[in-house]
């Protein structure tokens, strides 16, 4: 019996070797290193804020304690930060249409799951941030993908506490939306976890659009929450960072360098911390978006002008989040409104005409993450997504066409914890199911296909220093 | 009467027994207005955000520590800087509430307000449970505190001489700047350097802002370091007086503008400088 606990056990860690970062994580042993403070100090399990991180990032990675400024430091301090994950993954996809004989596509497609898994490791940040003086603070975070090609991350300047006020800061550059669940800080790296379903959603029929319209997906039309983009920002925070807000004003372009693309999008988000007796902060807040993209292009003697995307249509997302805790357990809790224009929302030219009968889509969706801190050393991770469509683009699609269940869980145990260097051993596994999502077979008579379920398993070891 | 003895016996016993459970049921708790810290509940926050530079035992020896200048508080011993309570003496509670909150000027301590004032509280119960002294002694009564003096050109000029006299600026310098004659020479209690205060570039002091503050350190000192409790050799209208001079110390253009504003404006009889701390 113990043998075989013993064999289980050892099956487990060896399994447990980890994969593919979805999004690059924010967790900086720079700043750790400046103020000699251990991870535990700023994240609730890192990447993850805690209340105390939340305000440090808030007064500009500033303590406030007079030697914030870089004339303070030992000239041999360099803040930077890198972060790579070495990693086992598999990653499974139901219904997938491959070739009935491999090579002979003549002979007709059937459905398969394809299943893959190896060693692997994920993108690698190279992270610069702390301040430039007392009061302004920067950030440049240069992240390659797994092939070596990079691109910035973020990229800004912050000015902190103008006209000595907390209230006003401003920041210039690339950044992440300031929201209270923020996806990159979440505990999760697998391909089909390591991302929130909700703040990347398209419907299903955008999605088939874009795929058959290779220029528009130039303008890089899509939007995520997560997502960074260019802009501007303007925020403020009470003192202890329990009540703040961020409007921002953006380039229309999804964060893409090198396209302004003419037009802007909005930004606002607020919230608000209550302590709650023995339970610590609640936080609970909400956040709108509102922002346009190119539904054509200008064209050169029929060849399309890239730089200039025309027939503007807009979009919005709308939310509330919630962060609650009790006791060694907190949830993160977000539910998100989306709307499409329809011409966006059909993949028709501004200046065509639209499908008879089409709509503009619209859906909700949410999750619940639920974290459990046995310790600052150990954490379970727990998350449950539900995406539904409330308004199909053409009233006979089904109605639950596009809709997405997932769910993920996993735990992240940190062998040590100070303030030089951090390491998590990261284990995960993540499900997600599309409804009707796969691509029909070639002989079916329906433009839909049937339910698409992913999965992932990731054992990595995700560290930085 | 053998059988009486037994008793009385165990009954002292008894008694010793449930005195020291009360006096240690009172290192393990804080008392902060209304709030009651517990130190189980403090003692997990203190691993999380304090035990890289106080270390596991509270004595200041964290493995941050060789890397901190100043050097993490040793609570072991039982002597803070930060106190309303006499030179020598424990501080309360709500002391020790304030220095975390507060955080230190000029340290790698940070504030702590982020954190809910329970667990503010929690962690001044669980600090607490380092020193025996708390569970030995208790805390002396806060030393009173009468309103401020106005802050007028006499005080000022009163200030100055008390600086002179009382050898203020053998540690501060002449000006405030930290560089009188003895600065070089100054260790803290554990024997490290430890430079005075230099009033003109700080706008913080170590334990507060508001002249206020300033009073309490002089008449409390700042035990473990060099700087002595004045409550024996000035009077409360001469601390004032000191605590206005120090101002005028401080280069902070503004203050000095809007002192003079209220000079001319109060034909002499000025407001309290600095109560409106910047």
């Amino acid at each position: 019996m113990l043998l075989r606990l013993r064999a289980a056990v050892i099956f487990i860690l060896v399994l447990g070797v980890v994969l593919s970062v979805r999004q690059p994580a924010h967790a900086i042993p720079a700043f750790a290193r400046k103020y000699d403070l251990p991870c535990s100090a700023c994240h609730e399990a890192w990447p993850k804020l805690n209340d105390f991180g939340i305000a440090f990032r808030d007064r500009g990675y500033q303590l406030g304690n007079e030697k914030d400024s870089p004339i303070w430091q030992n000239p041999s301090y360099w803040p930077i930060t890198f972060r790579i994950t070495p990693e086992w993954h598999r990653e499974s996809s139901s219904n997938q249409v491959v070739d009935t004989v491999p090579g002979n596509p003549a002979l007709g497609q059937t459905y398969q799951d394809v299943t893959t898994h190896g060693f692997d490791f994920s993108g690698l940040d190279i992270w610069a941030a702390g301040t430039l003086y007392k009061d302004i603070s920067f950030s440049v975070l240069p992240s390659a993908d797994s092939s070596g090609s990079f691109h910035f991350e973020n990229v800004f300047v912050r000015f902190d506490n103008l006209f000595r006020t907390r209230w006003l800061n401003l920041k210039l550059g690339k950044f992440e939306l300031d929201n209270l669940v923020s996806e990159k800080r979440m505990l999760f790296l697998s391909s089909n976890g390591g991302f929130y379903q909700v703040y990347h959603y398209t419907p299903f029929r955008e999605v088939q659009f874009r795929a058959s319209n290779p220029p528009i997906v130039q303008f890089n039309p899509v939007f995520g929450i997560g997502d960074n983009q260019l802009g501007v920002e303007l925020s403020g925070h009470s003192e202890n960072s329990y009540a703040r807000y961020s409007v921002a004003l953006l380039s229309s372009n999804e964060g893409s360098p090198g396209l302004p693309n003419r037009t802007y999008d909005g930004w606002a988000s607020f919230n608000q911390g209550f302590a709650v007796g023995k339970l610590g902060v609640q936080r609970v807040g909400a956040f709108a978006f509102f922002g346009q993209r190119p539904t054509f292009f200008n064209t050169s003697f029929g060849s399309p002008v890239l730089s200039e995307g025309l027939g503007n249509k807009s979009l919005y997302r709308a939310g509330l989040t919630g962060l609650f805790y009790i006791k060694k357990v907190d949830f993160s809790t977000v539910f998100v409104h989306g709307w499409d224009n329809v011409f966006l929302g059909t993949g028709t030219a501004a200046n065509a005409p639209l499908p008879v009968g089409a709509r503009g889509p619209t859906w909700n969706g949410g999750f619940v993450e639920t974290h459990f801190t046995y310790s600052p050393q150990l954490v379970f991770v727990q998350r449950n997504e539900i995406v539904r469509m409330s308004r199909q683009v053409f009233r006979t699609d089904p109605r639950d066409l596009g809709d997405i269940d997932a769910f993920s869980f996993g735990l992240r145990y940190y062998p040590f914890m100070f303030s030089r260097a951090g390491l998590a051993l990261h284990t995960e596994y993540s499900l997600v199911r599309s409804y009707k999502s796969a691509s029909p077979l070639p002989t079916s008579t329906s433009p839909f296909g049937p339910d698409l379920r992913s999965s992932s398993v990731f054992i990595g070891l995700d560290f930085a220093f | 009467m053998k059988h009486n003895r037994m008793r009385a016996h165990f009954a002292g016993i008894l008694v010793l027994l449930f005195a020291g459970v009360g006096q240690v049921t009172f290192a393990q708790e804080s008392h902060i207005g209304g709030l009651t810290g517990e130190a189980s509940r403090g003692k997990k926050l203190y691993r999380r955000y304090c035990v890289g530079c106080h270390g596991p035992l509270g004595d200041g020896r964290g493995e941050n520590a060789p890397w901190i200048d100043p050097k993490p508080r040793d609570f072991v011993t039982g002597t803070f800087k930060c106190r309303s309570t006499p030179t020598g003496a424990l501080p309360t509670d709500e002391d020790l509430y304030k220095s975390v909150t507060r955080g230190f000027v000029n340290s790698n301590m940070p504030s702590w307000l982020p954190l809910t004032r329970q667990q503010r509280a929690d962690l001044v119960a669980y600090v607490k449970t380092f020193s025996s002294s708390f569970r030995e002694e208790k805390p002396p009564s806060p030393l009173s505190m009468p309103s401020e003096s106005a802050a007028n050109q006499q005080s000022i000029q009163s200030g100055n001489e008390l600086y002179q006299k009382m050898n203020c600026w053998s540690c501060h310098g002449k000006e405030g700047r930290g560089d009188g004659p003895s600065a070089q020479t100054l260790v803290d209690n554990r024997g490290y350097p430890i430079p005075p205060y230099d009033f003109s570039v700080g706008t913080r002091f170590k334990c507060g802002e508001s002249n206020q503050d300033l009073y309490r350190i002089l008449m409390t000192g700042l035990d473990g370091t060099p700087m002595p409790s004045f409550a024996n050799g000035l009077t409360p209208a001469q601390a004032w007086d000191v605590v206005h001079y120090i101002r005028t110390l401080q280069m902070n253009v503004k203050r000095k503008k809007q002192t003079a504003e209220n000079e001319k404006k109060d034909g002499g009889e000025s407001k309290p400088v600095g109560a409106q701390p910047e």
